[in-house]
């Protein structure tokens, strides 16, 4: 169980690619160095956007795991 | 006693719901359409207003020409909706209140929301298109960039579109070895969807069109001519053509109808506000997930029509909902296209471009005035 205290939640689940990712790029850009977003999804295709997305922009994966059904990523803002 | 129908916007949604309640409720209520400018606007033809293909004229007729005699059409703004009173605010000051609300007030670009970036160029606006025009008439050499600054954003393949259309003109002017085309992309390909982006992406390669993927536009500086991306790239521009952030309208954050950037909250196959009753939402205007696009707009507005005219008549909703349906046109320059189709549950497939779907995108174009906000089509 995460005790990470998430700035920010996004429940993509049901969101065709690329809007989990998409998402995710929204908040990042509206929040601020330290912030946690937590995004979940259910398409298959974010495993790989969202990761590639994070290294590229040079912020941090902190947790990604599968839960039921859904996978569950944990982005870290990191400048 | 006759019910008000009151709908906010006079695009390609607010219309057609306007015509078909109209059409459907007869006189059992009154339909007021509430429209800032009076004036309706092909906003797919922009693109082509950008390159020099369509002239402006073309993309404007005036609303009353386009709706039902029994409609009645109000120039003016609303500035505030009041859901519990069912009552509406506009500029001038009028107050209408409403039995069912239709809101089609589509979205807003907001450029100076880039730092840096309000002298970019775009063509999401009559004037941005006329612009932009006007500078690629003078261009004769140098790097010409497109990019996108925030999402979502309106038709979504309008980018890609404009990459290929743009090498078109370069190339009508004999100036395309003196010129690079660099379209950068939000993801890791050249278009939202993965079947689709592997269509055209050699198409691009192709044309000598650069591709740089996962670079969201963050900030603009004028003076240097260069763009830089939230994922931290610079790269230099001789003229820059930017997809300008969107917002939902003003009157809906005055309202607080919509989440933090104005987007409402709408139930994604009734079209109904999640919070409110007696209002609908359609097209840019809503948080659905799906492309903001005229497309959605007009497959969304018959249903909408059809609940509006069910509560109305005091009937049960009908039971055909909005299936997330979208399609649309993807112009792959020298006179070829492909298109867009897919809805909630089936991924598109794009067919291999052809002159045939080129053609087909000609002739929705001038036979949209005829058909489309008539709910003919």
């Amino acid at each position: 169980m995460s005790t990470l205290q998430i700035t920010k939640s996004i429940d993509a689940r049901g969101m065709a690619c690329p809007g989990p990712l998409m998402n995710l790029i929204g908040a990042i850009r509206q929040g601020q160095v330290g912030d946690l977003f937590e995004v979940l999804s259910s398409d298959a295709g974010s495993k790989t956007d969202i990761p590639a997305w994070v290294a590229k922009a040079k912020h941090e994966l902190v947790e990604v795991r599968e839960d039921n059904g859904f996978a569950h990523f944990i982005v870290r803002k990191a400048r | 006693m006759r019910n008000d129908v009151l709908i906010l916007g006079g695009g390609v949604g607010g219309t057609i719901v306007a015509n078909l309640v109209s059409k459907e409720v007869g006189d059992r209520a009154r339909v007021t359409l509430v429209d800032t400018t009076g004036t309706h606007v092909y906003q797919p033809g922009f693109l082509y207003v950008a390159v020099g293909r369509e002239k402006p004229a073309a993309l404007r007729r005036p609303e009353t020409s386009l709706i039902r005699e029994e409609v009645k059409l109000v120039v003016d703004e609303a500035t505030l909706i009041d859901p519990k009173a069912q009552k509406v605010i506009l500029k001038t000051g009028r107050t209408m209140r409403y039995d069912e609300l239709l809101i089609a007030t589509g979205s807003r670009t907001v450029l100076d929301e880039v730092p840096g970036g309000a002298g970019a160029h775009d063509f999401y606006t009559m004037d941005g298109a006329q612009r932009l025009h006007r500078a690629l008439e003078v261009f004769v050499a140098g790097t010409i960039v497109i990019g996108v600054a925030g999402i979502p954003y309106k038709c979504p393949p309008a980018p890609v579109e404009f990459a290929f259309l743009l090498d078109d003109y370069l190339r009508s002017r004999h100036i395309r070895e003196r010129c690079q085309v660099k379209l950068l992309s939000p993801l890791n390909r050249a278009f939202t969807i993965e079947t689709t982006s592997k269509l055209v992406q050699p198409i691009l390669a192709e044309r000598g069109i650069e591709l740089t993927g996962f670079f969201n536009v963050e900030s603009v500086d004028p003076i240097a001519k260069t763009v830089t991306s939230l994922e931290g790239e610079t790269v230099d521009y001789d003229l820059l053509v930017l997809v300008p952030p969107h917002r939902g309208q003003k009157v809906i954050e005055a309202s607080r109808l919509g989440d933090e950037r104005g987007w409402i909250p709408v139930d994604k196959n009734t079209l109904m506000h999640t919070q409110f009753d007696h209002i609908w939402a359609i097209g840019d205007a809503t948080n659905i997930p799906i492309s903001k696009s005229g497309s959605v707009a007009h497959y969304e507005a018959s249903v909408a029509a059809a609940e509006i005219a069910a509560a109305v008549k005091g009937e049960a909703p009908p039971v055909h909902v909005y299936d997330g349906k979208v399609m649309c046109f993807l112009e792959t320059g020298r006179g070829q296209a492909t298109t867009v189709s897919f809805d909630y549950d089936h991924p598109p497939v794009s067919p291999a471009p052809s002159v045939f779907w080129h053609w087909a995108k000609v002739l929705f174009n001038k036979s949209y005035w005829h058909t489309v906000p008539q709910g003919r089509l």
